[in-house]
């Protein structure tokens, strides 16, 4: 007798969508075992992780805040994936896109609170963009991986930002924290409710939606899945993969960008040490587990927020270690990771002789 | 008799397919079974199941009397049922013996090298073939390669070979070789399962031919049974083959021409050299030579993939050398590419988004950015008529689509924009003879348009049939230029081998 795994030959619709709620389930006893190790009672923490994630006003603002950037970096990603291009380095073009938006922030003096905004967001998607066009440049003209550009880029990066902030940006008031100055009342984005809640959120959704429309609908969409699909059918089509590839990447990076706008306008309201505590690389996660999709990288980058925000609520009030956090987060990824392997293939037990 | 092997009621289904219905099938020892039938009646997927690659919902295999499972193709190696495939699965950078070693089974971490290689060179003996084993696989010939394959199964002392359209690569001198050692491997007991559509083949190889229409196996036939016609009605289910009335050329207009035209290719090797024709208006010109001898690089270079080194391309006139594909597709050539599944389509995005490929830009298929779903749509259901795709569902990406459906989606893409030049790369390769049929119609029509057509093939028959003129290439040359009315195939063979030109 041995076990076998092989390939399903078809999915019912309602098997792929339980999958991953199953797996959450899953992840989530397995989990209850550590917390049962750690002294906790599961179901209470569950319970907390919940309420403080969504349960209150509160909870859920400071998911959406968590949401916001996720989904920004994740649109960026699957862009890119789309056309499999791996762009490893949202993190770096968060870090540049929030630095183009406080150089505006900081040192343009415009009033206008809309053209403020405007000029910061500008700046933000043509510092991404020009951040993660590098690796385009070089992968379109020399075939130099994109991987290893935008990876390493991406301490460049995070590097150059501590540089502005220890150094030459540091906010003199400051109290020699390494942290700019905050931004003017224009250069902030609207918060509601008396939270941290702000129209970046709205943006976000807003550039999911325009992502959406731009890859399912558009010419351009449809160029950008038939080089993702088969560069060579593309190249004897004639389309000009080059400079699609450069496009695309900067497109990538230049979304990713705006995270790093959102996060410095709407939430922090100055350029500081660890603008981003890993969106970028969360992101990656994200693109994958939405299979790339606009709408998914929605849905999924809330879950995320769900994770993140509960799982400081953990922190909090059980003193659980962070890494446990950490472990448990893993789980869910982990248990996610496998559904989408069993929906597209089944084990099977093969009994009775075996000639091989 | 006893048989080897005996598949019973076999059935294999994928998603919205029945790919096998109901096939039954007994091999013998000694003897050269072949499998006859239509693109998509499920010939690769029997050969799938017998090398353990998909498993059967339904049905018995036996091999030597006794019920086996052929979960991988590690079981059925293990039971010495070995396949050449189409694509050669070959190490191109490693030499043909450590290609050879591969195969083998057992081979201790510290081998003696001798030992081996005096094994695999008594093969080689035995069968009077001569193969150098310590030549890299990539400086070989394709025929040549598939040797290599063959003899791989040879080691392994396998008792069943399945060679899947084995002379496809080859020219007539190498097909009567390949016949005379699988004759002879008969004749040691071996049982040859054999894929072919060359009719001249399987009537002159075949102990009993087996043919397959839409998953079912309809009916085993013993030599003498059966003769061309009756095998071409069975497998296309018509007693009549169609023939298409092709005018001649007046060689009047001057569609294309090529001057002195080389290229190279990826190691700096000559793929053209000096290469010089004449392409008329409504002229089909075919194109004969054994495989990798610059005929891909000639469509290439044609339709703008690919930079001659030096020469000039004149379309109508117009210097069309070095542009780039879209431009030359403008300039009027059409490309029908060798390799389809690889760079003809999309395999994942649908048969209407296949189908505007080249023209995805034009104003008939979007407004303003945005693509014209219902256009995309109605084109797709024209196109599916005109050409009689069988395309499934609506939202079926096109890999799921068999050989002659994708064959036939790439045509109907290339000839919508009513090109006046077709260079077709072995248009008919891997098809059955309905399907090879249409594509023989499609470029007859053309030509009575108007269109020019360079068939690059390996087919003689097909080139026999359809062409106006037939040049040769050999080794990027241009080394013959025949009538196809008062030639002989021993002519063109010859001048494939590089031994003559004219």
């Amino acid at each position: 007798m041995k076990l076998v795994t092989e390939k399903r030959p078809m999915t019912s619709r309602l098997f792929r969508f339980s999958a991953p709620i199953v797996s959450i389930l899953v992840a989530l006893f397995v989990a209850g075992f550590l917390l049962l190790a750690a002294g906790v009672n599961p179901a209470q923490a569950y319970l907390e992780m919940l309420q403080e994630s969504l349960g209150s006003t509160y909870g859920l603002s400071e998911t959406l805040v968590k949401t916001t950037p996720l989904i920004f970096a994740s649109l960026g990603v699957s862009l890119a994936f789309r056309m499999q291009l791996w762009n490893i380095g949202a993190e770096g073009q968060i870090y540049m896109g929030a630095c183009g938006a406080t150089a505006v922030a900081l040192f343009s003096g415009i009033e206008s609170h809309f053209l403020m905004i405007t000029a910061m967001f500008l700046a933000a998607f043509l510092f991404g963009g020009l951040w993660a066009g590098v690796a385009g440049v070089l992968r379109a003209r020399w075939q130099v991986n994109e991987v290893i550009v935008t990876l390493l880029m991406n301490y460049i990066a995070i590097l150059g930002v501590d540089y502005l902030i220890y150094g030459p940006w540091k906010d003199p008031k400051g109290f020699n924290f390494p942290l700019t100055a905050q931004f003017s009342e224009a250069a902030r984005l609207t918060e509601f409710f008396d939270t941290r809640f702000h129209s970046g959120f709205f943006l976000a959704l807003f550039c999911a939606l325009i992502m959406y429309l731009f890859m399912e609908r558009t010419v351009w969409g449809y160029e950008i899945k038939v080089i993702g699909n088969n560069p060579k059918a593309a190249r004897y089509a004639g389309m000009r993969t080059g400079l699609a590839i450069f496009f695309v990447l900067f497109l990538s990076g230049a979304i990713a960008g705006i995270a790093g706008f959102s996060e410095v306008a709407g939430l922090q309201h100055r350029l500081q040490h660890g603008i981003s505590p890993g969106y970028g690389y969360t992101a990656i996660i994200i693109a994958w587990l939405a299979k790339r999709s606009a709408i998914g990288v929605v849905i999924v980058s809330f879950l995320m927020g769900v994770l993140l925000v509960g799982g400081d609520s953990l922190q909090l009030s059980w003193q659980l270690p962070v890494a446990f956090v950490y472990a448990f987060q893993g789980l869910i990824l982990f248990f996610l990771l496998a559904s989408d392997f069993f929906v597209h293939n089944r084990l099977k037990l093969v009994r009775g002789e075996h000639h091989a | 008799m006893s048989n080897l092997l005996q598949i019973k009621n076999i059935r294999k289904t994928f998603p919205g397919v029945v790919a096998l219905d109901d096939v039954s099938l007994s091999i013998a020892p000694g003897e050269i079974h072949t499998l006859l039938g239509e693109n998509g009646a499920g010939k690769s997927t029997l050969m799938n199941v017998l090398t353990g690659l998909y498993r059967p919902d339904r049905g018995d295999i036996l091999f030597d009397g006794s019920p086996v499972q052929l979960s991988s193709p590690r079981d059925s190696l293990a039971l010495g049922i070995g396949m050449v495939h189409q694509h050669f699965m070959l190490v191109p950078a490693h030499t043909v013996f450590e290609n050879i070693l591969l195969a083998l089974e057992g081979v201790p971490n510290l081998y003696s090298r001798r030992k081996y290689k005096q094994r695999v060179q008594q093969v080689l003996d035995d069968f009077a073939l001569d193969l150098d084993l310590d030549a890299p696989v990539w400086k070989l010939s394709i025929g040549a390669q598939q040797w290599i394959e063959l003899i791989k199964l040879l080691v392994r002392d396998c008792r069943l070979l399945i060679l899947d359209e084995p002379t496809a690569v080859l020219t007539p001198q190498e097909s009567a070789r390949l016949f005379q050692v699988l004759t002879k491997l008969r004749d040691q007991g071996k049982s040859i399962l054999f894929i072919s559509h060359k009719m001249r083949e399987v009537m002159e190889i075949s102990d009993r031919v087996t043919v397959l229409k839409k998953g079912c196996s309809l009916i085993t036939l013993a030599r003498g049974e059966y003769d061309e016609n009756r095998l071409a009605s069975l497998m296309i289910g018509e007693d009549q083959i169609p023939m298409w009335i092709k005018p001649a050329c007046k060689y009047e207009e001057l569609a294309l021409e090529i001057k002195n035209l080389s290229a190279r290719n990826d190691r700096g090797l000559a793929d053209l050299d000096n290469f010089t024709m004449k392409l008329y208006r409504g002229q089909i010109l075919g194109v004969a030579g054994v495989a990798g001898n610059g005929q891909k690089a000639l469509a290439e270079v044609l339709t703008g993939l690919k930079e001659a080194s030096s020469g000039r391309i004149f379309a109508e006139g117009k210097d069309i050398t070095n542009s780039t594909a879209k431009n030359s597709y403008i300039a009027g050539i059409a490309h029908i590419p060798e390799d389809r599944k690889s760079i003809g389509i999309a395999p994942d995005m649908t048969v209407g988004d296949n189908l505007i490929m080249k023209n995805f830009a034009s104003h008939a298929f979007r407004r303003w950015i945005f693509q014209d779903r219902a256009a995309i749509r109605k084109n797709a259901t024209a196109k599916i008529v005109q050409f009689s795709i069988k395309a499934g569902p609506d939202d079926n990406p096109v890999r799921y689509l068999s050989g002659g459906n994708i064959q036939k989606v790439i045509i109907a893409r290339e000839l919508s924009e009513k090109p006046s030049v077709l260079v077709a790369l072995y248009p008919t390769r891997g098809l059955d003879i309905g399907s090879a049929e249409y594509v023989h119609k499609v470029v007859i029509d053309g030509a009575n348009q108007g269109m020019s057509t360079i068939l690059i093939s390996e087919d003689l028959d097909e080139l026999l049939k359809l062409s106006d003129d037939i040049v040769v290439m050999f080794r990027g040359r241009l080394v013959g230029c025949v009538n196809p009315q008062t030639t002989t195939r021993e002519e063109i063979g010859l001048l494939m081998s590089g031994e003559v030109q004219i």
